[in-house]
């Protein structure tokens, strides 16, 4: 029963002399089992001792970033698996990261210069191809145009077209203006294309001619170095102040100009020449990326390593920053949180520390008394770790307090499975689970999505959903709302042929003894099936509530034992018992009788005539004699056990404190020491809470009411059971008898598959899916609520001891 | 409508008031600053940031910091989220957030006229933009030579353009020149955000008509001290007050008339609210008035988050957050050139 109760914790001060200080932090990182308190909590980080180890620790992780970027850009996977094979020097470290960022970014950014030359000249070469294309199609057009016209006139056109464009034919044709026109190549991003037309033209008013061309694939642009989708543009113009507006824009533009050549002979040369360029650069730049991608896939399998240790090394200095340093400088001392079950192993680790760092000092291990309550710990294992996260959820138990998770392992998955009640179903999710758990070493070391690693993480919680509900679905008779008689044939047979519509006077009883195990399969269909079912499973709900309202009454006389709390005990326990017993306890045992006498009296009316006038004679519902007594000696109990709930807590409290003000007054007259001492302990205690009496009484008032009303409405909350299984088992039914068996009736192979994927679809999304989540959640409720406010207070705090293996998990 | 707001606000601006009041949330406190304060370089600064919100926004800078990345990457966080918030607002809101840059535009182009007046390389200037005043063709501006090609040729494209209907000349474009335009500017884009708040209606329009009245008083005597003793005339000083705040008409009449501080504060002090600003400042002392506005501002803007379905919530949050950052540009001027002592001078707390 380690769960029932969490682990005894004391709190404990460490000395640590400060040359073994970093091995033994270390150590309990690896150990895993001790909170450390922040002692320094009102200095800034940046104040403490380590922050300097800090900071650099934050500055070589930046380092470790940088160099897994550069591994993911150069497209390098990260070896993964020799984690803490060995130790690695932090210095040594840190000087090795230093190196290797230096060496990279000098390689980056020479091969960065090349890059940038590099598409530089590729962008030329797309300048020239496209333009000179553009001049040559141009040319080829006007010769034409020239031909046309040698053809149709004798007019000689004197210039030859040879001569280069535009340009000498204007100058020709209109000497007198000496306007030179000019043009500049170049390449422009394409989105910024439409913007740069628009600015072209109202800078020069019109002025211009702007060719574009568009390049077809992606170019690097070199600046940025990332690949933009451009185009290639000429600009003709005249005049000086013009071409200086346009180079203006182009620069505002990042358009990139490039001379161009007109002479068509010339363009051919330094398309040559570019091409040659490129082709060296080409084998340059990749040297140089052969050699970075050398330098980073020797430090591939080393990464993670690295980074761990870095981030272990962080985490050390993280918390020797949370002890307070001695006014000698020579040792700093820690306090903090230790299961009392650890101090063995964590002794031992400090004096492995103390050894390795041949210490002369022995690290001081003490533990302190306190009045702060400590930490809740359980220790929990893969199996009850999902059931106490169930229980965590709502809230951190107390130190020492009952925990509910014990119970939960079994009625959790037991009050699903009332609702979820059909063995087929059962089935299927436990194919599901079983296939998680085959997997789950696979699937433990693997990142999961949201709604899979939720499922995976309480995969043992389905296990004994899915294992309960084929219980319960064999007791309901139900396989997909279908009944088998598996235990045996139904003890009754149809009188007539009208049995199916028949009431229970229509069937005759044919064996002495009642089916064997749970529902008769001869109620499915029957006219009284749902008249049956619901009394039968609202009665179960009934029972199964009282029962577990019970359990958790007594789970708080658990709590009242442990802490010695003879008021809630006697003033808290005993009214609750008695008052759920004597009106829902009854109902539960009239309920039971009435099954096994088989009696037709009607309980609704007996409960209610219980309150209405309980004098009454009970007449045809009387169930056993005396009934009458015994429900007026109950009533009378319960109406006793509301203000015996209520009043002499609050009382029987504030005399206490009373006489305990009383005694303080006087206590100096007392003579004998032991009491004096016993005293001002006491009076410690009750100094540091207040009071007030009316705070007081309010509360129990509050927690009587609720306690009263509550038990009403709680059980009447356990009716959702019925509920919740009868949605179920009616959902099922119409998905097989509207979908399976309609189909089936056509006698088309096409209509019955289709009929079968949609009854398929149908049990899977609406029935396993949604239906186990409904369920889950109304489990969920039933413990939270009606289960757990009857003992549960989950005031504590959780034990999270510094360790590397839940910082690795974080990650 | 106003007061039903509350019945179909959230449909559409729910979400990102959500969101802004999550960015809020993360704003630094009292205790932060004090914490900044007590910082020896700017590491230490960059590890007390890293703890807050502007964490992953520093986390990859190389140690040897400067004043200017820590601003940068802080100013990149606000445009971060103003761009997140920008993309998922529908009208009006959209619109509303895009009012909210009109400020940092108009800026941006006065200082980017100003750098080519100086003859600076233009590439420099962008870098010193705001991140959130900036528009496609902003470097297009160094072409302009005059008011009426920097319209024609760049600002007509922009949501400036009508602003500049009152403030185009021919006159080539010199110091003062710009002033008055970034002045006139300013004043057609208060009072077209004033307007198109009003529009709004609400408690919007309510909130906001404040915080803009404010600013445009703050506006308002600013031009009147910078421009004593220069050659702007009256009647043109008057011309460049907004039409709308606390001052409008009648203070207007007398600012333009002011000659020195102290009859600024003379005229100041008739108006309850801004007789608490100028209470504070000794007579003859004017530097301080600034950092006083600025308190006065930032208070005014915490309140806007008191009220709920409105979106004056999204413009205190920019401001906020702007505030911020020249709080810790301040601190790492004064780390960095070890001018401690007058660390507290240039702060303006927030909470």
């Amino acid at each position: 029963m380690d769960l029932f109760r969490s682990e005894d914790m004391n709190l404990a001060q460490l000395i640590i002399p400060v040359e073994s200080a970093h091995h033994a932090m270390t150590y309990l990182g690896e150990l895993g089992l001790f909170q450390f308190k922040d002692l320094n909590s009102d200095k800034s980080p940046f104040q403490r001792a380590y922050a300097k180890q800090v900071k650099r620790c934050g500055e070589m992780l930046r380092k470790v970033r940088f160099l897994k970027d550069q591994l993911a850009k150069a497209g390098i996977p990260v070896s993964k698996g020799t984690l803490t094979s060995k130790e690695i020097d932090i210095d040594e470290l840190e000087v090795k990261l230093t190196e290797l960022e230096i060496e990279l970014t000098s390689i980056n950014s020479s091969s960065d210069i090349l890059m940038r030359s590099y598409s530089e000249l590729l962008e030329f070469q797309l300048v020239l191809q496209k333009a000179g294309m553009f001049f040559y199609s141009v040319q080829s057009n006007a010769r034409a145009q020239q031909r046309e016209l040698e053809e149709s006139s004798s007019f000689r056109v004197e210039e030859s077209i040879e001569s280069p464009l535009l340009l000498e034919q204007e100058m020709l044709k209109e000497p007198s203006k000496q306007a030179r026109l000019g043009f500049i190549a170049g390449l422009v991003a394409k989105s910024k294309a439409p913007a740069f037309e628009r600015i072209l033209f109202r800078a020069t008013r019109g002025n211009v001619l702007l060719e574009q061309v568009p390049v077809e694939e992606p170019v690097l642009d070199p600046a940025t170095g990332e690949k933009m989708e451009k185009i290639v543009f000429l600009v003709f113009f005249s005049g000086e102040r013009a071409k200086l507006k346009i180079m203006k824009i182009c620069e505002a533009f990042g358009a990139n100009k490039y001379p161009f050549p007109e002479d068509a002979g010339k363009q051919a040369q330094m398309l040559d020449e570019v091409s040659a360029r490129l082709l060296e650069l080409k084998a340059t730049i990749d040297a140089g990326n052969r050699h970075r991608d050398n330098v980073l896939s020797s430090i591939a399998s080393d990464i993670e390593l690295w980074d761990s240790t870095v981030k272990r090394e962080k985490a050390v200095n993280h918390t020797l920053n949370m002890l307070s340093v001695d006014v000698t400088r020579k040792c700093l001392v820690g306090e903090g949180w230790c299961p009392v079950s650890a101090e063995p192993q964590i002794q031992d680790a400090l004096q492995r520390a103390a050894y390795e760092s041949n210490s002369q000092v022995v690290t001081i291990f003490q533990v302190i008394k306190t009045k702060e309550m400590p930490p809740t710990y359980f220790k929990t294992n893969k199996f009850n770790g999902a059931f106490q996260d169930i229980v965590d959820a709502y809230g951190i138990a107390r130190y020492k307090e009952v925990n509910p998770a014990v119970f939960t392992i079994v009625t959790f998955p037991f009050l699903f499975a009332v609702m979820f009640g059909d063995w087929g179903h059962g089935i299927c999710l436990l194919l599901a689970v079983l296939w998680l758990l085959f997997n789950e070493k696979k699937y433990s070391s693997q990142k999961l999505g949201d709604i899979m690693s939720m499922a995976f993480s309480g995969r043992y919680v389905i296990l004994l959903m899915s294992i309960f509900s084929i219980y319960t679905g064999l007791i309901y008779n139900e396989f997909f709302s279908v009944p088998f008689p598996i235990f045996g044939s139904s003890a009754y047979y149809c009188s007539d042929s009208t049995c199916s519509t028949a009431y229970t006077t229509g069937l005759v009883k044919t064996q002495s003894a009642p089916y064997v195990f749970g529902v008769d399969p001869v109620w499915h269909g029957s006219s009284t099936e749902l008249t049956f079912l619901n009394s039968l499973k609202m009665k179960m709900s009934i029972l199964i509530g009282v029962a577990q309202m019970n359990l958790g009454i007594f789970l708080s006389l658990c709590n009242g034992l442990y802490f010695k709390n003879d008021l809630n005990i006697w003033y808290q326990f005993v009214p609750q018992i008695i008052f759920l017993n004597a009106l829902f306890g009854y109902l539960s045992i009239l309920i039971i009788v009435k099954w096994c006498t088989g009696a037709t009296a009607d309980l609704y009316h007996v409960m209610i005539y219980m309150f209405l006038s309980p004098t009454a004679d009970l007449d045809a519902n009387q169930l056993f004699p005396g009934q009458k007594y015994l429900q007026i000696t109950l009533l009378l109990l319960a109406l006793v056990a509301i203000p015996w709930m209520l009043f002499p807590k609050p009382l029987i409290l504030r005399s206490r404190h009373i006489k305990e003000s009383q005694g303080h007054t006087y206590n100096m007259l007392r003579d004998s020491e032991h009491d004096i001492v016993d005293l001002d302990h006491e009076n410690d205690e009750t100094d540091q809470e207040e009071f007030e009496f009316s705070e007081v009484f309010v509360h129990q008032m509050i927690h009587a009411i609720e306690f009263v009303l509550g038990a009403v409405s709680n059980t009447a909350s356990y009716l959702r059971l019925w509920a919740l299984s009868l949605a179920h088992s009616e959902l099922s039914s119409v998905f097989y008898d509207k979908v399976l068996v309609l189909t089936w009736g056509y006698q088309n192979v096409i209509i019955i598959i289709i009929g079968f994927i949609i009854f398929a679809f149908a049990t899977i999304g609406v029935l396993l899916c949604m239906e186990t989540l409904s369920a889950f959640l109304h489990a969920l409720r039933l413990h939270w609520v009606e289960f757990q406010n009857k003992f549960y207070e989950g005031v504590g705090y959780k034990f999270s001891p510094y360790s590397f293996a839940t910082m690795d998990e974080e990650e | 409508m106003y007061g039903f707001e509350a019945l179909t606000f959230n449909i559409h601006g729910g979400y990102l008031e959500a969101i802004v009041r999550g960015h809020r949330g993360g704003l630094l406190t009292a205790v932060d600053y004090n914490n900044l304060c007590q910082c020896e370089t700017l590491d230490d600064i960059k590890m007390h940031l890293s703890a807050t919100e502007y964490g992953p926004y520093l986390q990859n800078e190389p140690s040897p910091l400067r004043t200017t990345t820590i601003v940068e990457k802080c100013t990149q966080k606000l445009v971060d989220e103003y761009k997140h918030m920008l993309t998922q607002a529908t009208e009006p809101l959209s619109t509303f957030l895009e009012y909210i840059t009109y400020g940092h535009m108009i800026d941006n182009i006065v200082l980017i006229v100003t750098g080519t007046l100086h003859e600076r390389d233009v590439h420099e200037l962008l870098e010193k933009c705001h991140p959130l005043g900036m528009f496609e063709s902003i470097a297009t501006l160094a072409v302009a030579q005059n008011m009426r090609e920097l319209y024609r040729l760049v600002l007509v494209d922009t949501p400036l353009a009508p602003y500049f209907s009152e403030c185009i000349t021919s006159e080539d474009l010199d110091e003062m020149n710009i002033e008055i335009m970034r002045n006139t500017l300013y004043k057609a884009y208060l009072e077209d955000f004033y307007k198109f708040c009003k529009k709004l209606g609400g408690a919007t329009s309510e909130i906001m008509c404040d915080l803009l009245s404010f600013e445009a008083d703050r506006r308002a005597v600013n031009i009147s001290i910078n421009s004593i003793g220069t050659e702007l005339t009256r009647d043109d000083r008057r011309k460049l007050f907004s039409n709308f705040g606390l001052l409008y008409p009648y203070g207007h009449e007398e600012l333009a008339l002011c000659e020195d501080f102290d009859q600024v504060r003379g005229v100041m002090e008739k108006y309850p609210t801004y007789n608490l600003i100028f209470a504070k400042l000794s007579y003859g002392e004017s530097q301080m008035l600034d950092k006083a506005f600025y308190e006065e501002e930032v208070k005014r803007l915490c309140l806007a988050f008191e009220q709920q379905f409105h979106y004056a919530v999204f413009f205190a949050y920019v401001r906020l957050r702007e505030q911020e950052i020249r709080n810790l540009m301040w601190i790492s001027e004064c780390v960095a050139q070890n001018q401690k002592s007058r660390i507290h001078d240039g702060i303006v707390y927030i909470f």
